[in-house]
């Protein structure tokens, strides 16, 4: 008796949080899988099954979606490697005893505290051409004026800088905790058997700070799928396409085409890129992470 | 002040609107009505609208009109369609006169033929800039009443027109003196390096609308009045985007690469190009904040002038009873009257859409203190309507993103346009 009404003390507790997930993350994940076998719906004309002709679409008659994830696998493959190892020195830097330690760690932080727009907006003046502070400092070098926003060669590179120069301080943090949840012993340990500072970096501190490199990457990762309000507030995906990202796509096809079938499939698509990517790295890296 | 045409908003404005929209209790006999509205150039718009909707009122008691202010007009297109789905919609709302076909495909709005009743009813939907009415009809109907409408015109820099040796007071008025004098006004410093620009033709966000008026004044048009054919890949386009690459890449007079929509009125202020094409709803704008006496001129022709309307229209959703769907139509037909148009046009700097309106004894005053406001009303004789089509967002996007291709010389114009050609003809394949 007094079990059971336990247990139903625990649902009850659980309750809120399930009906949450449930109304707001799986039946609208369900419910795009299910929309993506059918046409959009119009007013004058009802939708239909099609079955997987969203699917077929993307990869046969589609070169915008090809486009797209090659840009997001190119953004991601420079991003996030980027975003960590700066994060990384970062943190080495400031868990050191330098001069104003406090500002330096809060002029490093301060990125991640602005909204992605504003902080886009602000990257928006760096770019402009001609009195940008960009182009102000390659003038002042005699260089040429350059487009970075405006030109296919630069665009989705100008949106990755932003990109690592805001994660970055944010990572900073994690790396930061773990470096001081290290215990001192270790280090003095090392030092009393003659290793230098880079191979306790190397054979001690790294090892210990994998578990929170597998958090930063996996968030890291995902965030690379799914944060796009600076493509939007700095290039609209283009030019031509150049700068666009899969999410953008997506927000693209469903509220500007309202093509809402075709984003579901995408909507799908980009699941399975953030399911996979997530069960991948548990699965491959756990093997090679020390835990304490 | 950044103003875009469809763009961005000032939020103060919005904050004055909310605290506006005051609690009045309701009637039994009233009509109460959502009147959905977007905000796409600078000034408090917001408390220009809930005056309006306070005139209204006072001259009809039996009808209550609740503006509500939407964010900008692909954030109201947003609302609206999913208030719709939803099975909600607004009574009636400013929209892109470009959206008409969407709306249409959505079967969400009554065209006003349905609603005219007498004579003097329909001789008001004859009494607008034709060039106005042309894209919201379609099947031989208006579903769009014009009003807050707008087209691009050329904006030029005297100074600088001084400096490089030429008259002042003349802007170019055919393509080649546009290219003459935007090369005569480009100017580098000693290691070469572009200091000003002759011109600047934006082509970020939507680069199809301006390059649209170089389509116009080539002889050309990009789509049909039906909505689902393109001309993209004919001479007339092509040529025109030949045009508009070579301003930048051959003459050097132009920057290359995109130019960006938002940037460009500073750009002008900075003497960064000595002149611009933009919107007429900038006007206000530059006024306020041109450091040296500036000119407004219509765009030069090359077979003849043009330039594409743009703007919004009034819609009158289907959901509505015929009761609200009279009063609607009551209301657009107050809004888009002579005095009202000249008032509105007056208060934005958007094109008051009846020549009765511009012989209003307010608007005669306001042109003679400020006589570039004419210079749009005088260039709609040479207007055609705005490229929309069905499906037209994403056709639209397939022109600009070849539009792009073609100014950041990753294909030829010619590639780029039948590129976008097949591809858009494979859109509207179910509407033919």
């Amino acid at each position: 008796m007094d079990r059971r009404i336990q247990a139903v003390y625990g649902w009850l507790l659980a309750l809120p949080a399930c009906v949450l997930l449930a109304a707001f993350t799986h039946w609208p994940a369900v419910a795009s899988l299910i929309d993506s076998f059918w046409s959009t719906p119009r007013g004058r004309r009802p939708a239909q099954f099609v079955g997987f002709e969203h699917y077929r679409r993307m990869l046969a008659d589609d070169p915008i979606f090809l486009q797209v994830v090659w840009n997001n696998f190119l953004y991601a493959l420079v991003t996030v490697p980027a975003a960590i190892g700066l994060a990384l020195l970062m943190a080495l830097l400031v868990n050191e005893r330098i001069r104003a330690r406090g500002l330096v760690r809060l002029a490093y932080f301060t990125p991640t505290v602005l909204p992605m727009v504003a902080a886009a907006n602000i990257w928006l003046f760096f770019y402009t051409p001609g009195y940008g502070l960009l182009n102000q400092i390659l003038s002042a070098f005699g260089l040429p004026d350059t487009n970075f926003l405006g030109s296919r060669d630069t665009a989705l590179w100008s949106v990755m800088v932003v990109t690592i120069w805001k994660e970055a301080g944010f990572f900073m943090i994690f790396y930061l905790a773990a470096l001081q949840a290290i215990p001192p012993v270790l280090e003095e340990a090392a030092r009393l058997e003659g290793a230098s500072h880079l191979v306790y970096l190397r054979r001690v501190a790294l090892p210990l700070l994998m578990p929170t490199t597998l958090f930063v990457l996996v968030n890291a990762l995902i965030g690379a799928f799914r944060v796009v309000d600076h493509v939007v507030a700095m290039t609209q995906g283009g030019p031509d396409n150049a700068s666009a990202l899969l999410l953008f796509y997506i927000y693209e096809t469903a509220f500007r085409f309202w093509d809402t079938g075709y984003a579901s499939a995408l909507t799908v698509v980009l699941l399975l890129v953030l399911g996979g990517i997530s069960i991948a790295q548990v699965r491959l890296l756990d093997r090679r992470i020390h835990y304490r | 002040m950044r103003v875009t045409r469809r763009g961005f908003t000032a939020l103060g404005a919005a904050a004055i609107g909310s605290a506006g929209l005051g609690v009045r209790p309701a009637r039994s006999t009233e009509v109460k009505l959502t009147f959905y509205y977007p905000i796409a150039v600078g000034g408090p718009i917001t408390k220009i609208v809930d005056g309006y909707a306070k005139r209204f009122a006072e001259l009809h008691p039996g009808i209550m009109i609740e503006p509500v202010y939407t964010g900008s007009y692909q954030d109201t297109m947003t609302k609206t369609l999913t208030a719709l789905k939803g099975g909600n919609p607004p009574h009636l709302a400013v929209l892109l006169a470009v959206d008409t076909f969407t709306l249409y495909d959505e079967d969400a709005i009554v065209p006003f033929d349905e609603l005219v009743q007498s004579e003097a009813d329909r001789a008001w939907m004859k009494s607008f800039y034709p060039a106005f009415l042309e894209n919201g009809a379609i099947d031989g109907k208006t579903w769009g009443i014009p009003f807050q409408r707008s087209t691009p015109v050329l904006y030029w820099n005297k100074e600088a027109f001084a400096e490089a040796g030429l008259d002042p007071e003349r802007p170019p008025a055919t393509w080649d003196e546009q290219v003459e004098f935007a090369k005569k006004l480009t100017k580098r410093d000693s290691a070469g390096n572009v200091t000003q620009y002759g011109i600047q033709i934006p082509s970020s966000g939507f680069p199809y609308w301006l390059f649209q008026g170089l389509v116009i004044q080539n002889g050309g048009q990009l789509m049909n009045a039906a909505g689902n054919e393109v001309y993209f890949d004919t001479p007339e386009v092509v040529e025109a985007l030949q045009y508009q690459v070579d301003l930048a890449r051959k003459h050097g007079a132009m920057a290359p690469g995109i130019i960006e929509w938002g940037t460009t009125p500073k750009d002008f202020f900075e003497r960064r190009t000595a002149m611009m094409w933009t919107t007429t709803g900038n006007l206000t704008n530059v006024r306020n904040n041109a450091p040296f006496p500036f000119g407004v001129a219509m765009l030069p022709a090359k077979k003849r002038r043009g330039a594409p309307t743009g703007g919004g229209n009034l819609f009158i959703f289907k959901r509505a009873t015929p009761a609200e769907r009279q009063a609607a139509f009551t209301f657009v037909r107050w809004l888009t009257s002579p005095e009202m148009a000249a008032d509105w046009g007056i208060a934005t700097g958007y094109v008051a859409t009846s020549p009765a309106a511009w012989e209003t004894p307010a608007m005669k005053k306001y042109v003679a203190e400020f006589p570039p406001a004419t210079v749009a009303r005088d260039q709609l004789q040479y207007a055609k309507a705005e490229l929309s089509t069905h499906e037209n967002q994403r056709v639209t996007k397939v022109f600009n993103d070849g539009l792009q291709a073609a100014l950041t010389l990753a294909k030829s114009p010619a590639q780029a346009m039948k590129d976008a050609q097949a591809e858009a003809m494979r859109i509207l394949a179910p509407y033919r």
